[in-house]
């Protein structure tokens, strides 16, 4: 897998820290599955809040607080000893686990909505600090149906590809639109498109976390 | 403050013992120690301190159950316990399970490599004894911007902040994390 858009190390960041609403969590935990150097690149960001927590203030256990957990252990069932998901063959599936999770299946036992011109989506979730995630089906050779944006537009591409001026983006590449942006993505030919897109009003980290991001990551 | 370069092989090994043979001592220690850190890290990021207590209890209860499952070429067991926690305080506020990156294909080495093991040891420890050996100020600031909660103008202050040993010493932790990662990745392809 070769993604020459990856994704951006403040929303890896914000992932990391836990600051993203969901929309943008479900967008995060799909793009690393299709990259592993931002898989990488997020264990970074994990290695340092795993530091900042360990070398950062404790609070006072509450009195009884370990025979509460003995407690709570003994009420429920233990784990299996093996996990289910190194044991089952992986599958080619065209959306990568969290999506098919958050969707309850892959891209042939989905209930499309027709949105005209053969273009079709899914809304996911319900939007939360005003972000929202869905799933989008370009034809190929089609623009992408209306196309005006407020706020940030996150694009992952998860099957064929687009073309947004000379940039081509294909399976796991990002394309990140601001509402000042204007472009007009096109589905490449030879293959249906189907993308998953975060829209929302600005986001929370705006400015501070790129900033932060940069001085950490040299970026 | 300094730090013990043996605390990551000790609470590593106290955490095996836990999944390997479900030893409570080793997990009583482990509670003792990062217990208190969880709890006040759940306290930092909004929770009360009745909720952050109830959270860090799952928290524990879930290092007891999936500690089998844990891989030490992966995560130390400060990063470790760090994601779990987060997890599970925002499955805590939306009530429903976070999306999670499909694991790697090639799951778990069964018998993981030692020289990954140190490796992710040495570079984890390089980044604690950065965010150790700030200046208190400056580690505040930090937390504060990987926690969200700076202002506007401390923002402003935090731009002037002199943040080039630590950022160099971080870069180094995240190319090796990186190589490691591409090695894992050739390991499977051998296979
Ligand atoms: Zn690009
Ligand atoms: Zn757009």
């Amino acid at each position: 897998m070769t993604v020459t858009h990856p994704i951006s190390d403040e929303l890896l960041m914000g992932y990391a820290a836990g600051l993203l609403p969901e929309a943008y969590d479900l967008m995060v935990a799909t793009a690393v599955s299709l990259d592993d150097d931002a898989r990488a690149r997020l264990s970074g960001y994990e290695a340092m809040g795993g530091a900042l927590m360990d070398e950062g203030e404790t609070a006072e256990v509450d009195c009884g607080s370990f025979d509460a957990i003995m407690n709570r252990i003994a009420g429920t069932a233990p784990e299996p000893t093996v996990h289910i998901d190194h044991i089952t063959p992986r599958v080619d599936a065209v959306l990568p686990q969290p999506l098919r999770e958050a969707l309850g299946g892959d891209v042939d036992s989905l209930r499309w909505r027709n949105m005209g011109m053969g273009v079709r989506q899914i809304a996911i979730g319900a939007p939360e600090d005003g972000a929202t995630a869905r799933l989008l089906s370009i034809p190929a050779g089609q623009a992408m149906p209306d196309h005006g944006h407020h706020g940030t537009e996150v694009t992952l591409v998860l099957k064929g590809a687009f073309l947004d001026g000379e940039r081509r983006y294909g399976r796991g590449d990002i394309e990140i639109a601001d509402d000042d942006v204007e472009h007009m993505p096109t589905a490449d030919l030879g293959d249906d498109c189907i993308c998953l897109v975060v829209t929302d009003a600005p986001l929370r980290f705006n400015g501070l976390l790129p900033r932060i991001a940069q001085k950490f990551l040299n970026i | 403050m300094t730090y013990d370069t043996k605390d990551e092989a000790y609470w590593t090994a106290l955490l095996v013992a836990v999944g390997s043979k479900k030893d409570r001592d080793a997990f009583e220690e482990l509670f003792s120690h990062y217990g208190p850190r969880v709890k006040a890290f759940l306290i930092r990021t909004g929770l009360t301190p009745s909720v952050a207590e109830d959270c860090m209890q799952d928290v524990m209860v879930t290092l007891w159950r999936k500690a089998h499952l844990y891989d030490p070429t992966r995560a130390t067991v400060a990063t470790w316990l760090f994601t779990i926690a987060r997890n599970r305080k925002i499955d805590l506020i939306r009530k429903a399970k976070r999306p999670e990156p499909e694991d790697l294909p090639w799951g778990p080495q069964p018998e993981p490599e030692q020289a990954d093991v140190l490796a992710l040891r040495d570079d984890t420890r390089r980044l604690a004894e950065a965010v150790a050996q700030l200046p208190p100020k400056q580690r505040e600031l930090i937390e504060r911007a990987f926690y969200g909660d700076l202002s506007h103008s401390e923002i402003a202050a935090e731009t002037g902040l002199p943040l080039g040993t630590i950022k160099s010493r971080i870069r180094l932790a995240i190319d090796r994390l990186r190589y490691t990662m591409d090695s894992d990745v050739q390991g499977a392809a051998r296979q």
